[in-house]
C-alpha cells in the first residue's frame, strides 16, 4: 500500500474524518478502546480510500465506489423496526439464538438471546466497556491496516461476542441479523467468536436492506480452537444502492474444521474479504460462495488462505452469475508457508455471463514455500451453452426459463453444500427470486 | 398436418436443404432415409428451430401454423417434438425438474394451469415404468450418467409426457442395441394415434422393422428424391444409396 501521507482528500475521506471527530466521544468503550479506535482511524487516514493503483483494490476502486460518507445511523423508529420484522420473516422457521441489529443498533424485541449451557452470546458494546474491548477490536488474521477493517474498528458501536466452551456443541445456531432501514446511513457491525477445543457451532449472518443508499461495514473474526468445528453461512441481501464491505478473518487450530458459504445477492457494490489462517496441523476449510448481479452492480470476493501448518486442506469454490453490465471480481490467494508440508489446496472461481455487457475478472494466485504440497487453482468465465439452451427450448421451455434452469444448475453445486436445510432453502429461494426478476 | 414446401436452408452460407417438399397427414408415419450428409438431421433442426440454420426459401406449416414464425419453445408448444440423435446432458438439472418444467411450460403456453405435483408425479411414474426408466434415473441430472439406450428412452418419455402432434425422430436407432431398439420402438408404437404423425429419420432400415412406416422417402443432397411404400426401405437396404447420390448430383 502507498504509505505517504496524501494531502489531497476526497470528499468521502474528509467527511469520514469529520464524522469520526464528532462521533468519537460517543462511541462505546474504555480508554484503551478509544486509543485503539484512534490508531485504526489514523491508519485509515494515512492510507486513504484505496484506488485501483493499490494492487489489492485494483479491480474494486473503493475511492470511485465511495463518493461520499454516509452519516452514522440514529436509533431505528417503530416503522423501521416493523420493516425489520418483515425482513426477518424468511428466518422465522429457523430456531436460533438471534441477535438483531437495525441500522447497527441492537433491537431486543427482534432478538432471542437464550443459549444452551456452554454457549455465551453477548453484545459487543458491553465487552468494549469491560476491559476486553481492545482484543475484540483486533484485526483477527486480516492484514493490519486493511481499510475496511480499520474503519470498522474506528466506528463500530455494537456487535456480538460469541463464545462456545470447549467440548460444547451449540444446540441452536447463532443468527446475527443486520437490517438496514431508512434512506441513507452508515452502519458498522462486528462478530467476535471463539470456539473452544472440540466445540461446534453454526453461525448465520444475514445482511438485509430496503431501498436505501447505505454503507455497511461488517467484520467477523472466528477463533477456532483445536478439534473445533464452525459452519458459517452468510446471506448478503443488501439494498441495491448499498455499498457493502465485509471481512471474515478465521484462525484455525489443529484438527479444526471450517465450512463457510457466502451468498452475495444484493448491494450496488460489495466486497467480501475472507482471510483464513491454518495455524495447527490437519485442519480443513471449505469456503464457498454464490453471487448474483445485474444492472451495473459490482461483486468482489477477495480471499487469502494461509497454510502455516502441516497436512491441512482448503477448498474454495465461488460461482457468480452476471447480467446487464454487472461485474464480478475474484481475487484468491493460497499461501503455503515454509514447513507447511502435505498442504492440499484447491481453488476454483467460475463466472457465468448472461449478457454481452457483463464482465468477470479473476486473479488466482499461489504462493508456495514448501515442496511437498498439492495446490491448484482454476477460473472459468463463460456464457450459457447454446446447444443446451436449444435442447430445453425444444421441449417448450421459454428462453428465460431455460436460462434460469441452467443458472440454478450452475450455482446448485455450491448451494447444496450448505448443511442446514432451512438455510439452503432460503439461499435457493433467493437465487430463484433473482432469476425470476430477470424474466 | 405437416406441410413443407420448397424448403431451402443453409448453415454459414452453405446450402444444405435445396428445395425440399414433404406432406404428412395425421396418423401417418413417414420414414426419411438417405446417405450421410443428405441433410436429414438439418431438416429436423430446421423444423425444431435451431438458431444455427438460416431458412432462405420455402415454408413449413404445422396444422396451418407457420413454424418459421415461432421460436423453438413456441414450436414445441404448438405440438412439434424432436427426439434428438444425441440427447444432451445437463448436470445439476434433475431429470424430474426438467420434465416438470417442460410439461408446465407447454401447459402455460396453451393457457392451462400447471399440473399439480402429485398428479404430475403419478403421470411420470406411469410413463417411465413402461419404458423401464427408474426413479433413480429421474432424480439424476438430465441424461447425466445415462447410457445411450437410456438417453433415447428418456427422449421417448418426454414425447409421451408432452403428447405432441408431430414427432420427428432423428436417427433414434443410432447407438442402440437390439433390446434397446425394441423398447424404444414399442414406446413409439404406443404413441401412434389418429391425430398424431411421425417423421422417422434413419440411415438404416432396421428401425423400420419395428416402426412400420406408411410412406418411405429417400433424401439426397437436400431434397426428397424418391417416395414409395415400406418396400422402398428394403430395396435401399439391399442396394444401398449409391444410385441416389449419383441421381441427386446430376
Amino acid at each position: 500500500m502507498n504509505a505517504e501521507v496524501r494531502s489531497i482528500r476526497t470528499a468521502a475521506e474528509t467527511a469520514l474524518s469529520e464524522i469520526f471527530a464528532s462521533a468519537f466521544a460517543g462511541l462505546p468503550g474504555d480508554a484503551a478502546v478509544a486509543e485503539r479506535r484512534r490508531t485504526a482511524f489514523d491508519a485509515f487516514k494515512v492510507a486513504g480510500l484505496p484506488s485501483r493503483r493499490v494492487e489489492d483494490w485494483k479491480y474494486t476502486d473503493l475511492r470511485a465506489l465511495m463518493r461520499d460518507a454516509k452519516p452514522i445511523a440514529g436509533a431505528p423508529d417503530g416503522v423501521m423496526i416493523a420493516a425489520a420484522r418483515g425482513a426477518l420473516a424468511p428466518y422465522a422457521a429457523i430456531d436460533a439464538t438471534r441477535v438483531t441489529f437495525v441500522n447497527g443498533r441492537f433491537v431486543e424485541e427482534l432478538s432471542d438471546l437464550a443459549t444452551a449451557e456452554g454457549v455465551s452470546v453477548t453484545l459487543l458494546k458491553d465487552t468494549l466497556a469491560n476491559g476486553a474491548g481492545v482484543a475484540a477490536l483486533s484485526d483477527g488474521v486480516s492484514p493490519v491496516g486493511n481499510v475496511a477493517v480499520a474503519l470498522n474498528a474506528a466506528f463500530v458501536a455494537d456487535g456480538v461476542v460469541v463464545s462456545v466452551a470447549p467440548g460444547v456443541t451449540a444446540s441452536r445456531p447463532i443468527h446475527v441479523a443486520n437490517i438496514q432501514a431508512g434512506s441513507e446511513h452508515a452502519a458498522y457491525g462486528r462478530v467476535v467468536a471463539t470456539v473452544g477445543e472440540g466445540g461446534n457451532v453454526l453461525l448465520i449472518e444475514s445482511h438485509i436492506g430496503d431501498a436505501g443508499a447505505h454503507q455497511t461495514n461488517s467484520v467477523v473474526t472466528l477463533d477456532v480452537a483445536d478439534g473445533a468445528r464452525v459452519e458459517l453461512v452468510k446471506i448478503q441481501d443488501e439494498s441495491l444502492d448499498t455499498l457493502h464491505l465485509a471481512t471474515l478473518a478465521v484462525r484455525l487450530g489443529a484438527k479444526a474444521e471450517l465450512k463457510t458459504f457466502a451468498l452475495a445477492a444484493g448491494a450496488r457494490a460489495a466486497r467480501q474479504q475472507i482471510y483464513v489462517s491454518f495455524t495447527g496441523d490437519a485442519s480443513t476449510a471449505e469456503i464457498r460462495g454464490a453471487g448474483f448481479a445485474g444492472a451495473s452492480r459490482h461483486l468482489d470476493t477477495t480471499l487469502v488462505v494461509e497454510h502455516d501448518a502441516v497436512g491441512c486442506a482448503s477448498r474454495e469454490h465461488f460461482k457468480t452469475a452476471l447480467d446487464g453490465e454487472a461485474r464480478s471480481v475474484f481475487q484468491g490467494k493460497i499461501v503455503v508457508k515454509p514447513g507447511a508440508q502435505k498442504t492440499d489446496g484447491k481453488m476454483m472461481a467460475q463466472a457465468l455471463l448472461l449478457s454481452e455487457g457483463a464482465e468477470a475478472d479473476a486473479k488466482p494466485e499461489l504462493e508456495i514455500f514448501a515442496d511437498d504440497v498439492v495446490c491448484g487453482h482454476g477460473a472459468t468465465v463463460g456464457a450459457l451453452d447454446d446447444e443446451l439452451l436449444f435442447y430445453l427450448k425444444s421441449r417448450g421451455i421459454p428462453q428465460k426459463e431455460a436460462e434460469a434452469l441452467m443458472v440454478q444448475a450452475f450455482v446448485g453445486e455450491v448451494i447444496e453444500a450448505i448443511e442446514h436445510e432451512g438455510l439452503r432453502e432460503i439461499v435457493t429461494d433467493r437465487a430463484l427470486a433473482w432469476l425470476t426478476a430477470r424474466t | 398436418m405437416l406441410s413443407i414446401k420448397n424448403l431451402r436452408a443453409s448453415i454459414e452460407d452453405k446450402p444444405i436443404l435445396r428445395g425440399l417438399d414433404l406432406e404428412v397427414k395425421p396418423g401417418e408415419v413417414h420414414a426419411i432415409m438417405g446417405p450421410n450428409g443428405s441433410g436429414k438431421s438439418t431438416l429436423s433442426y430446421v423444423l425444431a428451430g435451431k438458431d444455427d440454420y438460416e431458412v432462405t426459401e420455402g415454408s413449413a406449416t404445422l396444422d396451418g401454423q407457420d413454424l418459421f414464425a415461432l421460436g423453438a419453445d413456441e414450436r414445441a408448444a404448438a405440438g412439434l417434438f424432436l427426439a434428438f440423435q444425441y440427447p444432451l446432458e445437463i448436470p445439476g438439472v434433475a431429470t424430474m425438474t426438467f420434465l416438470k418444467a417442460a410439461v408446465n411450460a407447454q401447459r402455460r403456453a396453451r393457457g392451462e394451469g400447471d399440473l399439480p405435483t402429485p398428479q404430475f408425479m403419478k403421470l411420470v411414474r406411469e410413463k417411465a415404468d413402461g419404458l423401464g426408466i427408474s426413479t433413480d434415473m429421474l432424480k439424476r441430472g438430465l441424461n447425466v450418467g445415462f447410457s445411450g439406450g437410456e438417453k433415447k428412452r428418456n427422449e421417448i418419455l418426454q414425447m409421451a409426457l408432452l403428447e405432441p402432434k408431430l414427432c420427428v425422430l432423428d436417427e433414434t436407432d443410432s447407438g442402440l442395441d437390439i433390446d434397446a431398439l425394441k423398447v424404444v420402438s414399442e414406446g413409439v408404437n404406443a404413441l401412434r394415434a389418429q391425430n398424431r404423425a411421425f417423421v422417422v429419420i434413419t440411415h438404416y432400415q432396421r428401425l423400420l422393422d419395428h416402426i412400420t412406416p406408411d410412406v418411405v422417402h429417400v433424401m439426397a443432397k437436400g431434397r426428397i428424391v424418391r417416395t414409395g411404400g415400406p418396400e422402398l426401405a428394403h430395396e435401399l437396404e439391399a442396394r444401398g444409396y449409391a444410385d441416389y447420390v449419383g441421381e441427386a448430383a446430376a
